[in-house]
């Protein structure tokens, strides 16, 4: 059972109907009961990091997230502000750059949440970002294990954000897009997925996106590894 | 390649969608449903809902724009009628992916405020309608055009972003429905003075007055409404939108080395 947390913060029915419409079965549920039989979680999100972090602590979920997702090994897929709460913390409400302030979060991947450095925006373009963005995932985002880009072409996705990952292993990039300068889009280390773009919201690039993330460990999932891989071979031969 | 966004407009009235001309003689056009699934098939950028006859009626049809946003997988705005928070936050649950402010930028501003706090400045989106005042000083207007501020367009864009908006939809009243182009000097008069993303919006014909509104107007994005519902001018209802080879070859590449995002 795929679980769209809900913590009072983002578009839960925009992502459920994308799954529905990509033949994936979703419940939103806000009780740690129902959040601790998920199989797959999804964590979704706009708005402030602070808030974020706030509201899942004032519905009592950060521990049951904690208990899913790092001891139960539960597949999970953040999104825009879920996936930034993957990280330690954000500068967005004070607690960037480690330093573990106001706004700490979830801890689960190395990095921080950082803004856009402006300075580097050096042909004027405006934050927050916000648009259709080309997105190249990393190599091993395509064919290895877990294939979350397989079958995307040219991927492109909707991004809305002020703020992007910033993380301390480049191992745990899963894409990068270019916004003045080219910044982690995406992460991943191991079951925990985070993406800055919005895959509810980006056409059929976002439903092949979550399609491949809901068949994450599945038979499904592993064939189209196989033949990702086959592919990669053939083109090597 | 910078993808400049191409935004349809759609306008709920009368039961159904309108399209209006300078803000009025609002004409049916038929069921916004069946429009939202016409630009989803045709994978437009992002989607603009606003219903003209909210305000007045003093209440959000939550439902309705719940039935019309789940038809689309791209972003959707909606505007009109929104008094609180909570029915902001109400608007994101059902699928909105932002809300667009007129009124209450001038008459409840804390509303403004209230919402880029809770939810993040990206979530909102000022909608600033202008015409010229009898002096033919140009002055924005609330209410669905309907009554004049006091606020010339910059003032009233500069009040928006200082009160946490996150993004601007800037429309020529004069223009909007008239397929003549945009206000370029009205656009860049506000692009120049903020530095949020800028939506043109009024006037757009065709495909080149896109361009003139990044190029000449400094917009990080463009909105339509007549180009996008209407065969051409003076002529029958028609659901429409370029694709991604015209956007391309009309647009995108006629504005490389332009300063737009």
């Amino acid at each position: 059972m795929i679980v769209i947390v809900d913590y009072g913060v983002g578009n839960l029915r925009s992502i459920q109907n994308m799954l529905a419409r990509a033949g994936f079965e979703a419940t939103i549920a806000r009780d740690p009961q129902t959040i601790a039989q998920a199989t797959k979680l999804i964590l979704p999100g706009i708005g402030r990091f602070d808030y974020g972090m706030d509201s899942l602590r004032a519905r009592g979920l950060v521990d049951v997230l904690n208990e899913r997702v790092v001891g139960a090994q539960v597949p999970v897929l953040g999104i825009c502000l879920g996936a930034q709460l993957l990280g330690r913390g954000s500068e967005e409400g004070g607690g960037g750059a480690g330093q573990g302030g106001r706004a700490k979060g979830l801890g689960w991947i190395p990095m921080d949440v950082v803004a856009f450095d402006r300075r580097r925006l050096v042909n004027g373009e405006k934050v927050p970002h916000m648009g259709w963005t080309d997105t190249t995932p990393a190599p091993n985002a395509v064919g290895g294990a877990g294939a979350l880009f397989a079958g995307l072409d040219a991927p492109r996705f909707y991004y809305v954000h002020s703020y992007h990952f910033a993380c301390d292993d480049a191992q745990d990039v899963l894409c990068s897009a270019r916004h003045g300068y080219e910044f982690a889009s995406g992460v991943r280390r191991g079951h925990i997925v985070g993406v800055q773009f919005h895959p509810e919201k980006s056409h059929r690039f976002g439903k092949q996106f979550l399609a491949n993330f809901a068949a994450l460990g599945t038979a499904a999932e592993t064939a189209t590894s196989a033949a990702a891989a086959a592919g990669a071979m053939a083109v090597g031969a | 390649m910078i993808r400049v966004r191409v935004i349809p407009v759609l306008l709920l009235g009368r039961g159904g969608m309108v399209k209006t001309k300078r803000f009025a003689d609002p004409q049916y056009l038929g069921d916004p449903i069946n429009a939202v699934r016409i630009f989803n098939e045709k994978q437009a950028d992002e989607l603009v809902i606003l219903d003209i006859e909210a305000t007045a009626r003093g209440d959000v049809d939550f439902e309705r724009i719940e039935d019309i946003v789940s038809e689309g997988f791209m972003p959707i705005a909606y505007g009109g009628g929104i008094r609180n928070t909570d029915q902001c936050a109400e608007l994101f649950r059902r699928g909105v992916e932002k809300i667009v402010v007129n009124t209450a930028l001038a008459e409840s501003p804390q509303l403004v405020s209230d919402a880029a706090a809770r939810f993040g400045s990206q979530s909102v989106v000022a909608s600033i309608d202008v015409k010229p005042n009898l002096f033919r000083q140009p002055r924005a207007h609330t209410h669905g055009g309907r009554k004049a501020t006091r606020y010339t367009p910059v003032e009233l864009a500069r009040t928006a972003v200082a009160l946490g908006a996150g993004e601007i939809m800037l429309t020529a009243m004069t223009r909007e429905g008239t397929f003549a182009g945009y206000d370029t000097a009205l656009l860049a008069a506000v692009t120049e003075a903020v530095d949020v993303p800028v939506i043109a919006n009024g006037g757009a014909g065709r495909i080149a007055h896109f361009v003139d509104a990044v190029v000449d107007g400094g917009c990080s994005a463009v909105a339509a409404g007549s180009l996008f519902v209407f065969a051409g001018k003076d002529a029958g209802v028609l659901i429409t939108y370029p694709s991604e080879a015209e956007l391309a070859e009309q647009f995108w590449s006629r504005i490389d080395g332009t300063v737009v995002h």
